[in-house]
């Protein structure tokens, strides 16, 4: 019965993922860019976020601005936002801005200047515990930001204040605006960094949703702040995409958006 | 004004005006916590502190996290309180309050120690850049008390006020030169009338500097609001004179003159106006009384120049 639960639960969050994939496909694909790495690298994990992990209470906190377009994505799969609303991702005038301001609805903080996602986090988890309310806080941070020095601080702080309530999410991508985070300023294995802090670390496959799921059920059922370091592949889920040599930014042209919407067209008709 | 020691005999002092603020408040909301980076001891904090720790947030010394602690606090629906020294806040944290706390934005209040000369130490403590950095940010409320009386009552108001407030505090025992009185975040207060010569326009302690030596006859509008600036006011005050002095415990650049000057500008009023401030420069090392008097601010020149006298800034 429970690997029956399970079997459902993956085939609707993967059904979620592709979902929101595709959005982020119809997002670009009217402008001709975007930041289309990011949102398909993180649909597996706002999947299992999004469907299912956050309950009503819960509060989830991206960190990484220019990631907007997969809350967008995730957003939309729930309901949040609509057809009309993400079509005008990247336009004059938008809403729907590439990297948004905390004003816009879903938006817990302004994230595009990195690294000041985990002390609101931080905030939030201890003012809903002094508030005596059981919410749980996700914050999304990708490893390029781990290197400002700002995270840390709030990593300290959540270890000396025992924020239970807390779980980071570590979007590890392996990418930064200058290229490879390992060129750019290589910050060597994270777990240790995040133990050594006082947080308890989970590393996983940031594709695996069933593993992605345990992952952050551990995190929250852990009695203290934990850290899940989720591997994520740029552009994953798009073999259009892969000629790429860095899926970053995407600027490209009709016919390669249009491969790429066939391409998870036909893995939704799969899935479905 | 720093230490005890520092107060010249004489002069009216309150204790801890920002103790009583935080008192006050705890005693009328049940939404207040005050957040500090190390700093409990030096900001008067620490009653606070002691009476309610479940709504006192000790970050350490890490002032990006205290923005950010803060921005997430009052995301949660509480009405937290920054305490730190003006030059921390501002300097250090500035990214963190312009994208934490000031693009939504947060309802929150930032206290900010010891302003201009208020520290013996120079460039490292005394902030005399933190109002034209602050005031640079879109929507926030900043504001530079006069006495301890308008602190403790400024930080009350603040606490009703929607947005983002950075009030300039001084600890311990601070002049007073008010009665207590409700404070209205906006208008300026007329201290004394003139007789259509001089006009002095001050902020912060600079009016309390004025309003030792104020001669007869110069009238004195005192300006405790930086912004939203009451700028009509400012420059109705102004056209009613035949010369204007502004005095600030600040640089010259970006605080009180600098606003004065645009006020009138702004409106064709075409009064002299003579800003006195610090001139693009550092400090002095030492009591405020010293350093005033080696930057042009001492009650000597600034009784010159209300009286008229030509001084060189």
């Amino acid at each position: 019965m429970k690997d029956l639960q399970n079997d459902t639960a993956d085939r609707a969050q993967a059904y979620q993922a592709a979902r929101m994939r595709r959005a982020v496909i119809e997002m670009c694909r009217g402008p001709g860019q975007g930041y289309a790495g990011q949102g398909l690298e993180l649909a597996d994990v706002m999947a299992v976020l999004f469907h299912g992990h956050l309950r009503e209470q819960d509060r989830f906190v991206l960190s990484t601005g220019h990631a907007a377009i997969a809350l967008y994505a995730a957003l939309w799969s729930i309901g949040r936002m609509t057809d009309e609303q993400i079509r005008t991702y990247g336009y004059d005038g938008t809403h729907v801005e590439e990297s948004p301001l905390d004003d816009l609805d879903g938006f817990e903080v302004t994230g595009g200047s990195l690294g000041q996602g985990p002390s609101q986090a931080a905030g939030m988890a201890l003012g809903e515990r002094m508030r005596g309310s059981d919410a749980h806080v996700v914050c999304e941070v990708s490893d390029g930001e781990l290197q400002e020095g700002s995270v840390w601080e709030a990593v300290m702080f959540a270890a000396a204040r025992d924020l239970s309530n807390l779980t980071l999410l570590v979007n590890d991508n392996g990418e930064q605006a200058d290229g490879a985070t390992a060129e750019v300023l290589g910050i060597g294995p994270l777990a240790p960094k995040f133990e050594a802090f006082g947080l308890h670390a989970i590393s996983v496959d940031g594709h695996d949703i069933p593993a992605l799921r345990d992952a952050l059920d551990a995190a929250r059922a852990h009695d203290g702040p934990a850290a899940v370091i989720a591997r994520t592949v740029p552009g994953k889920g798009v073999t259009t995409f892969d000629r790429f040599a860095r899926v970053h930014y995407v600027r490209t042209d009709a016919d390669t958006w249009q491969n790429a919407a066939d391409e998870l067209d036909a893995a939704l008709a799969a899935l479905g | 004004m720093l230490d005890p020691e520092d107060k010249d005999a004489g002069r009216r002092v309150v204790e801890a005006p920002f103790a009583a603020a935080l008192s006050r408040l705890m005693d009328a909301r049940d939404d207040l916590c005050v957040v500090t980076a190390d700093l409990s001891k030096w900001t008067d904090v620490l009653p606070f502190a002691k009476a309610h720790p479940d709504r006192f947030v000790q970050v350490g010394m890490a002032e990006q996290n205290l923005m950010g602690v803060t921005a997430g606090l009052a995301k949660t629906g509480l009405l937290p309180i920054a305490v730190t020294f003006g030059v921390f806040a501002t300097r250090r944290a500035y990214d963190q309050i312009a994208m934490s706390l000031a693009t939504r934005p947060c309802k929150a209040i930032i206290a900010g120690f010891l302003p201009g000369l208020d520290s013996r130490f120079r460039g490292t403590h005394q902030a005399i850049d933190d109002l034209a950095i602050i005031r640079s940010l879109p929507g926030v409320t900043v504001i530079d008390p006069g006495d301890a009386t308008e602190l403790e009552e400024a930080v009350v108001a603040a606490a009703d006020r929607d947005g983002l407030t950075y009030v300039r505090c001084s600890r311990g025992r601070a002049e007073a030169l008010f009665e207590p009185a409700p404070f209205r975040i906006g208008p300026p207060r007329q201290l004394a009338d003139g007789d259509g010569g001089m006009g002095v326009v001050t902020t912060g302690a600079a009016t309390r500097w004025v309003a030792e030596i104020r001669p007869p006859g110069v009238a004195h509008l005192h300006v405790p609001t930086l912004k939203p600036f009451p700028a009509g006011e400012v420059a109705a005050f102004a056209l009613d004179h035949a010369r204007v002095v502004s005095v600030e415990n600040h640089l010259l650049h970006g605080g009180l003159g600098a606003s004065v000057a645009q006020a009138m500008a702004a409106r064709g009023v075409a009064t002299p106006l003579d800003a006195r401030g610090i001139d693009d420069r550092w400090g002095e090392y030492g009591r405020p009384e010293y350093s005033r008097d080696r930057l042009g601010l001492g009650p000597d020149a600034l009784r010159a120049v209300l009286s008229g006298e030509r001084v060189a800034a």
